[in-house]
């Protein structure tokens, strides 16, 4: 019998510490795909965050590197200008990027920086307990938001997409998701798109994830991947939001 | 004929599978097993209906599903 | 004879990081140290290497992380609140034993201070001066001569013990022209061999993880009492210091850096009027040159350090002496540079008198 699907020679056999009906592992899955498919898996270098997702470094397998929170981008930048002939991605959350590393993710795409993020955005602080991250919904509940994201008080979530697209530097920019199987093959083209672009040198590429976390959200993964489709999406709209190479044609 | 195979062992009884992603119903987690984390793990009711779409691959978050042909 | 030139304290640290073959360099804008980056882009350019004005202290050292994680010399440098911006990437340094080179032309603290020198940063330099227990290796040159040839001697300590390395020097010497000697050849990078940590790609070998976490119970502490060992090592084999007329001394200052130029023009004058002083400068600060101290204790009566901040290295004299003899102080903080005449003042004082 030949197998059809089954876990990637990208992925270690290390069996991942995330929580039942996390989204992290769907990722993970695809990107560990990807070294394969690509042919990338002896020359990419990976960044693992501070969150949830810094065991990644475990999971990868390719060499890898745990930096600070939020600084991944810096990191990468520092491998990717060193070692050019590296594919070097870097592995975030949203407190990693959105919030400590904001500063870093909007320099390394300003600049353009020849490295592919992939930006997990689940909405909430994981690892520590289910803290308002900067992309809580407004009203949505956290445990430093009990009554839910006062917009008052704790401002507007950022979309990340939309203000990377702001700059002139980034090559490629995108938000999927990972509810649906129908959603989920669109992150794998649109991963193997920001991939593709690295290998071509065409410059800075971000994946944007709609990501389930059932724990700190009170939810069944089953309500969890409704929830995106009914109503994260419709504050974070999915699509690409930055694409040079068509822009080019 | 495409075979679905749950590694019961790692699967984490998330469910994601099982709900309105296999177009021929063919997952459901099990009601009266448990694995040794404590998980009921997903169960095919009926492989000769496989149509190895990857489907319940593609959204199992560990991944806990082999697919065959 | 090897080539002379005229040249900035600043200007010689680049050339001195260029020749020990290094080819990154990352940093932000701030004074006193903005002729390093400036003469680093224009050179960096020349020789083909990598040069990054970064969006702010804490990217430039995350990217001498991801550098130095691939295998590459890297350097960055900045001053004083920049280095404290740069605090948690060192710390992360440390904790995942990479080399790195940093270079603190340090200025008046605390807060934003002033750009005049100082030697205010001397703790958060040798007491690892992020979170955790860590230490890095500190070299304190004195002159534009030893501002080039110290790069090369910090990235081979720092690579020989897999150890973060500061060169502690203060505005007055990064501003300052002396003739400097190219002294050696310099080395070509394609010349290093890959380091066994190296990150480049894990073609026909092991995947390689670099970093300073371990959550597993014990692990950690294990692999940092690996680490202090390494820490024990450096303090027995590394120790460096000048020492001038010590042997015969009544009195030693202690002194290094800009304050040990100074030092050394007070302790002449003072032997000029017949007291016997001599002058200690350490060159490491970390580790501190304690066993010579120790050993000079058994026969001094007096020491007197001299620091441009309020008193920090005392301490490390105070502890390699075990307090066995009296220690004098005299500083000047907030960018305040002593004369001769005033420490010789002092040595007069301690010593009872003209003579």
């Amino acid at each position: 019998m030949k197998q059809l699907f089954g876990r990637p020679a990208g992925l270690t056999d290390i069996s991942q510490r995330y929580c039942p009906g996390c989204g992290h592992g769907i990722v993970h899955r695809i990107i560990g795909e990807l070294l394969v498919k690509l042919n990338i898996r002896e020359r990419t270098i990976g960044i693992a965050p501070v969150g949830c997702s810094v065991f990644a470094d475990e999971y990868f397998n390719c060499d890898m590197i745990q930096p600070p929170h939020g600084r991944g981008p810096a990191v990468s930048t520092g491998i990717k200008r060193s070692r050019p002939d590296c594919i070097v991605f870097s592995y975030q959350g949203d407190g990693d990027l959105a919030a400590i590393g904001t500063a870093e993710i909007v320099h390394a795409a300003a600049r353009n920086e020849n490295i592919t993020i992939i930006f997990i955005n689940n909405a909430i602080f994981g690892m520590t307990g289910g803290q308002l991250a900067p992309t809580t919904l407004p009203g949505m509940k956290s445990t430093t938001s009990v009554q839910g994201r006062d917009i008052k008080k704790q401002g507007y979530p950022i979309k990340v997409c939309e203000l990377l697209s702001g700059l002139d530097g980034p090559y490629y920019l995108a938000r999927t998701a990972v509810d649906t199987p129908k959603n989920i093959i669109n992150t794998e083209k649109a991963l193997k798109t920001a991939f593709t672009y690295q290998i071509e040198e065409k410059g800075f590429s971000l994946v944007e994830i709609l990501s389930m976390c059932p724990t700190n959200w009170g939810m069944t993964p089953v309500q969890s991947k409704k929830w995106i489709e009914n109503t994260m999406v419709k504050y974070y709209p999915l699509g690409e939001y930055r694409n040079r190479a068509k822009e080019e044609k | 004929m495409p075979q679905v195979k749950i590694l019961e062992e790692v699967c984490k009884g998330c469910g994601l599978c099982c709900d309105e992603v296999c177009p021929v119903n063919i997952l459901v987690l099990s009601p009266d097993r448990i694995n040794s984390s404590g998980y009921h793990p997903a169960e095919v009711t009926d492989n000769s209906k496989c149509i190895g779409c990857g489907y319940c691959f593609k959204i199992c978050p560990e991944p806990a599903i082999e697919i065959y042909k | 004879m090897a080539e002379k030139k005229l040249m900035y304290g600043n200007h010689a640290i680049v050339e001195g990081v260029l020749a020990a073959g290094c080819r990154f360099f990352a940093g932000y804008p701030i004074t006193p140290q903005n002729e390093i980056p400036e003469f680093m882009s224009i050179r960096m350019n020349e020789i083909g290497g990598v040069f990054i004005q970064t969006e702010s202290e804490i990217a430039a050292i995350n990217m001498l992380f991801g550098a130095a994680a691939a295998g590459k010399r890297a350097m960055t440098s900045s001053s004083s609140p920049g280095i404290s911006l740069m605090q948690e990437g060192i710390s992360y340094i440390a904790g995942a034993d990479i080399p790195v080179l940093v270079v603190n032309v340090v200025r008046g603290g605390p807060g934003l201070g002033n750009i005049a020198p100082a030697q205010s940063d001397y703790f958060q330099a040798t007491r690892g001066g992020g979170h955790g227990d860590y230490f890095t290796i500190t070299l304190a040159p004195n002159s534009a001569q030893e501002l080039y040839e110290f790069p090369k001697i910090a990235f081979e300590l720092a690579e020989k013990y897999r150890n973060p390395a500061l060169i502690l020097a203060d505005g007055l010497l990064g501003q300052m022209m002396e003739p400097v000697e190219f002294s050696y050849k310099p080395f070509d990078p394609e010349t290093l061999p890959e380091p066994p940590y190296a990150l480049s790609g894990c073609k026909n070998r092991e995947r390689r993880i670099v970093r300073s976490y371990d959550l597993k119970p014990g692990k950690l502490e294990a692999w940092n009492w690996q680490r202090q060992k390494k820490y024990e090592q450096i303090v027995a084999n590394e120790q460096r210091f000048q020492a001038t007329a010590c042997d015969d001394a009544e009195l030693i200052i202690v002194a290094y850096g800009t304050c040990a130029r100074v030092c050394d023009a007070a302790a002449r004058m003072a032997r000029a009027k017949g007291y016997r002083v001599g002058l200690l400068r350490p060159i490491t600060l970390w580790p501190f040159p304690s066993n010579i101290l120790s050993a000079l204790a058994e026969k001094t009566d007096h020491f007197l350090v001299v620091e441009m901040n309020m008193g920090q290295m005392v301490d490390d004299v105070k502890l390699a002496t075990e307090c066995s003899k009296k220690i004098f102080f005299h500083g000047r903080p907030g960018g305040g540079v002593p004369t001769p005449p005033e420490v010789y003042g002092k040595i007069e004082t301690i010593l009872g008198g003209a003579r």
